[in-house]
């Protein structure tokens, strides 16, 4: 397979990913500052969203103050914002047309049709309504290009690259979150925060659409740690890193059995599944949560070259 | 010009031609919004399958279809059969023209084309000049344009020896007929285009270079997604089962042509590449161009690989050698030329010049160098102004025109607004060239001119397609 | 005059490539007034260097290096043997009849101002055309500065002859354009010359025309010293402009950026010169 088709099933499946994520953040901080702030606290909800989104610097590039309008519309319209909604929809369709034969017509359809919708919203949303109307239209249109990529795509090269796409993506972002969010996770946190922060841990679930999960799992009450737990170390939860470094390694190892050949991404990408593995909550926060999470950033894109080097360029 | 020659009444407009005699009988019997509906029908699905083309100038409409006309355009197996064999001697010409043209230079020698059309033509490549390829085949994939003028007489109004486009509608137009008319399909036995995409493989297998050992490995080298024949790239690289790549994805080393792949390099031994000439080669070639592959006139001079259509090719389709093309088929060939050529006036030559001034409202004039339906005057339409505009032009760089007179160009039964009525159409059959002959799928691309009494028939002025059935008798 | 050249092209880069790949027009050839008596080429990459004749007879050498590397450096050196031929070339390689070197190059082109500079000047001269090509060549060195600033390898002549301003290349593309609207087949030559009054690297080569008249064949023109080749001169690559006889074309894949540095040591055989390249 050429390297180029390789290299555009992966940020097709990224972008597209990264736009769900985006809606999600979105969505989360709504709700947050829709609340008194009694129940969340003076801190500004937008500003928060903007870094977890990643893109901080460029955004304080344009504005002084983030602001429910102007984060919207930079997360989600900006044609400014390299990875705004809008053209992470961009890109992926830009992707997905370069690589068409390598696509199925479902997910073409699927990839396209979303473009052409995206047309129909224009320069964004007018109200509230609205643009929850297009973040919960966001999500089914990542849901339904991620359903026809899983329920029509050969199992081979092809698939396989555009699945670690997304397991690279959701990773990368569920560790944003944690990066930006941390400090409300520590252990002694209940203590300080009690009921002020419990909607703060509920937008970070719904973030990384786990809040019912986490009751399935732990069956109780939210509890900062637990969240931390669930998001960081397991497995049967599907935004979890560890969740999404077992998907990488199955994925890599399938392209290594079908080409006969073992790399450097597929050691480091074991590298980080055992550390991973081994981990627990307790060392974690003993040796620091921030500096776990910005090691797992770090060793994230040090794959995602690793990758990039071996097999897209 | 006179009344055109309608292909399914003739001249007079009385007596339906034998070949369309099935498909009259079927027009009377259809109702008008049956007709209506799956022309509307068969837009639906050539928009949904995503064949578009980009039109230059335009710029919010960078991906439009091309109107498809539901009725087809019909020949006879006895047409059929004599254009077949003009086109086939006609690229035999073409090939052993090149092949002296960069080589031995006799037809230099015996005067019959001029050297200095050669020599300060462009499109001749001195890059090539001495070198020799695979079995003597520069053109493996040519577009003959084809004008009819009435029953027995076909002309050749242009050769393709570059990278000519189209097949895709050929192949496309044909799959979507048989989906929307099959019963017309069943009152007729029409010769198959669907191998096509085999036969071009095989033709491009077969000129693998010399010193390939194993089953040689054929890619499609296209500009990228924003060539307007992108979707045409695409579709036959799927059909052929061959990898469509870009210049990027294309590396030269020790003068070999590998291709990156996940599984690391990977060489590549005949690459049907649709990209020009000029931007196939920085380091040989326009060293701006980001569309090529550096080191690949290396690779090509040494002999690793095969490009086709060959460098150097447009010597061959430029339109003032056009003219000699008479000349070239006798001089090679020993054989009168089957398919005729448009008359033509070279502007270069002063009486010829001073002819076209004189006549220049009853004239088409085509730049030589020009493709496409850009940059020409169609002297009986043009305004008194676009005439003297074009005069001006004509008068300061005269080499670069030629001139032909307004041919009444065949019509053929065509579903417009006001119902069916003629249109012009033209012809552009695919001449495969490999190292076992010429090979000809029965048809081609039948382009039609949509407006009433337009003789333009180019998909960017405004151009349709038809499907074009060759029938077994 | 026997005439020894060292012809070093050093690249740098900032982040090592992982390919590059060239083509040198570097090797000179025999012709009257030249013999070549000894010539090699040394890379710094252990690479495979494949020979050939290009387009118009030059030698071209072609390799690829893979890297990673850090330097990369192209170096010829070897001494020719050359004799005054009041700047007539006979016995060159040929590949085509004058006619070819009629044709328009992008570089070459002329635009308003070089067509009614080529017109005054044939207006001025007299019928004969040797008579007007030195003409040609007497205007453009007076009224052209050597300034390396302004201009570079993809300045067309059109844009040179405005500025007034170039290097040899620039002068000669602009009397190449001139020669060819008035009808005289004309072409780019790269090379060497030998400057007697000053040592020490230079860090170009040469360049300058040649123009075709019927009876006498080939003839030089140097536009940047205004005059007709000597035996200073040393002849390497033939082409439309400079594009066809440059002596590197080259790209590379992967890395960052590249630097170049070249450094040309062309003196009398006899005097080797001592002087090392500066950094």
């Amino acid at each position: 397979m050429l390297s180029r088709t390789a290299d555009n099933l992966f940020w097709l499946s990224r972008y597209v990913e990264r736009a769900e994520y985006l809606a999600r953040i979105l969505d989360a901080t709504q709700r947050l500052s829709a609340l008194p702030l009694a129940y969340v606290g003076t801190g500004n909800e937008w500003e928060s969203a903007v870094l977890t989104a990643g893109c901080a610097s460029s955004f304080f590039k344009a504005y002084e103050t983030a602001t429910e309008e102007n984060v919207t519309d930079f997360l989600a319209f900006s044609t400014a914002n390299p990875s705004s909604i809008r053209n992470c929809f961009e890109m992926a369709r830009g992707n997905a047309r370069a690589v068409r034969t390598a696509l199925t017509g479902e997910m073409w359809d699927a990839i396209n049709g979303t473009w052409l919708e995206l047309k129909r919203f224009g320069n964004g949303p007018s109200s509230r309504e609205e643009t929850s109307r297009f973040l919960r239209w966001v999500q089914e249109s990542s849901l339904r290009f991620d359903g026809s990529a899983y329920r029509t795509m050969l199992r081979n090269d092809a698939y396989w690259f555009s699945r670690l796409g997304v397991y690279m993506e959701r990773a990368d972002n569920t560790a944003r979150i944690l990066d930006v969010k941390y400090h409300l996770l520590l252990p002694d946190n209940e203590r300080v925060g009690g009921p002020l922060d419990y909607f703060q841990w509920a937008a970070i679930l719904r973030s990384v659409s786990a809040l019912t999960s986490y009751h399935w799992v732990y069956r109780e009450s939210l509890k900062p740690w637990l969240v931390a737990d669930l998001l960081i170390l397991k497995e049967e939860m599907p935004r979890s890193l560890a969740s999404c470094y077992e998907a990488i390694v199955r994925n890599l190892d399938a392209i290594a059995t079908h080409y006969g050949r073992q790399g450097p991404s597929q050691r480091q990408a074991r590298g980080i599944r055992t550390r991973l593995q081994n981990s627990k909550m307790d060392g974690i926060f003993q040796r620091g949560l921030h500096e776990f999470i910005g090691e797992f950033i770090t060793e994230n894109n040090r794959l995602g070259l690793a990758i990039t080097e071996q097999f897209l360029q | 010009m006179g009344v055109a020659f309608d292909e399914m009444k003739g001249h007079d407009g009385t007596a339906v031609r034998p070949a369309y005699g099935e498909l009259d009988r079927w027009l009377k019997e259809v109702p008008p919004d049956v007709l209506d509906y799956r022309r509307r029908e068969a837009e639906l699905i050539f928009r949904r399958i995503g064949i578009t083309f980009a039109v230059y100038g335009e710029a919010d409409a960078t991906e439009r279809l091309i109107p498809f006309d539901v009725i087809p355009r019909i020949m006879s197996a006895d047409e059929w059969r004599r254009l077949e064999k003009g086109l086939t001697q006609r690229v035999n010409a073409l090939n052993l023209f090149i092949k002296d043209v960069y080589g031995a230079r006799d037809i230099l020698r015996a005067g019959i084309v001029p050297e200095d059309m050669i020599f300060r033509n462009p499109a001749f490549r001195p890059e090539m000049n001495g070198q020799t390829v695979p079995h003597d085949i520069y053109v493996h994939i040519a577009g003959i344009d084809i004008i009819r003028v009435d029953a027995d007489t076909f002309y050749v109004l242009e050769d393709n020896a570059r990278t000519p486009s189209g097949v895709s509608y050929m192949l496309e137009n044909r799959e979507i007929m048989m989906r929307l008319f099959p019963e017309l399909f069943s009152r007729h036995r029409i010769a198959p285009v669907e191998n096509y995409p085999d036969e071009l493989l095989a033709t491009l297998r077969s000129v693998a270079p010399l010193s390939t050992a194993k089953e040689p490995n054929v890619v499609l080298l296209t500009p990228g997604v924003y060539n307007s024949a992108y979707y045409e790239h695409s579709f036959l690289a799927d059909k052929l089962g061959v990898e469509l790549v870009e210049g990027r994805d294309l590396f030269v080393k020790d003068e070999v042509v590998y291709m990156r792949t996940t599984q690391g390099p990977q060489r590549v031994d005949v690459i049907y590449r649709r990209v020009d000439d000029d931007f196939i080669d920085p380091l040989a070639f326009r060293p701006d161009s980001i569309l090529g592959v550096p080191g690949l006139m290396s690779a090509y001079t040494a002999g690793n690989v095969t490009l086709a259509n060959a460098v150097g090719t447009g010597i061959a389709d430029d339109k003032a050698i056009y003219s000699f093309m008479p000349d070239i088929v006798k001089f090679y060939l020993g054989e009168e030329p089957l398919l005729k050529n448009v008359p033509t006036w070279r502007c270069r030559e002063p009486e010829h010049l001073s002819y076209v001034l004189d006549h220049l409202p009853e004239l088409v004039v085509k730049e030589v160098h020009g493709s496409g339906g850009y940059g020409m005057l169609i002297g009986p339409s043009a305004s008194k102004i676009a005439i003297e505009q074009f005069r001006a032009k004509l008068k300061t760089a005269p080499d670069n025109f030629i001139a032909q007179p307004t041919l009444a160009l065949s019509t053929s039964p065509t579903c417009v607004e006001q119902g069916v009525a003629p249109r012009h159409v033209d012809l552009r059959p695919f001449v495969l060239t490999g190292r076992n002959g010429v090979r000809i799928v029965p048809g081609g691309l039948t382009r039609v001119a949509l407006k009433e009494g337009s003789l333009v028939v180019n998909s960017s002025q405004g151009g349709g397609t038809k499907d074009t059935w060759v029938l077994d008798k | 005059m026997r005439i020894r050249i060292a012809h070093t092209t050093t690249y740098t880069y900032d982040a090592p490539p992982k390919l590059v790949t060239q083509v040198l027009r570097l090797t000179p050839r025999n012709h009257d007034g030249q013999y070549v008596v000894n010539w090699r080429i040394d890379l710094s990459r252990d690479c495979q260097l494949y020979q050939r004749e290009g387009a118009f007879g030059n030698i071209s050498h072609s390799f690829t290096a893979e890297g990673p590397f850090d330097e990369l450096s192209v170096s010829v050196e070897g001494e020719i043997d050359t004799q005054d031929t009041s700047g007539i070339v006979r016995g060159a390689v040929e590949r085509f009849p004058p006619a070819l070197f009629l044709r328009d190059t992008q570089l070459t082109e002329a635009d308003a101002a070089i067509i009614d500079f080529a017109e005054a000047t044939r207006a001025k001269s007299g019928g004969d055309t040797l008579g007007l090509l030195h003409a040609l060549m007497a205007g453009l060195n007076e009224s052209f500065a050597f300034d390396t600033e302004p201009t570079n390898v993809t300045t067309t002549a059109a844009e040179a002859f405005k500025l007034k301003r170039g290097v040899c290349q620039d002068g000669t593309h602009v009397f190449i354009a001139a020669a060819r609207h008035l009808g005289i087949p004309a072409r780019y030559i790269g090379g060497h010359y030998c400057r007697r009054d000053e040592e020490g690297p230079q860090d170009a080569g040469h360049a300058w025309a040649e123009a075709y008249i019927d009876k006498l064949g080939w003839v030089g023109f140097d536009p940047t010293h205004g005059i007709s080749p000597t035996e200073s001169h040393v002849r390497v690559a033939v082409g439309l402009d400079y594009l066809g006889a440059a002596p590197v074309r080259g790209t590379r894949h992967g890395g960052g950026n590249e630097s170049m540095k070249v450094s040309v040591h062309v003196a009398p055989a006899s005097r080797q010169s001592q002087s090392q390249s500066q950094q």
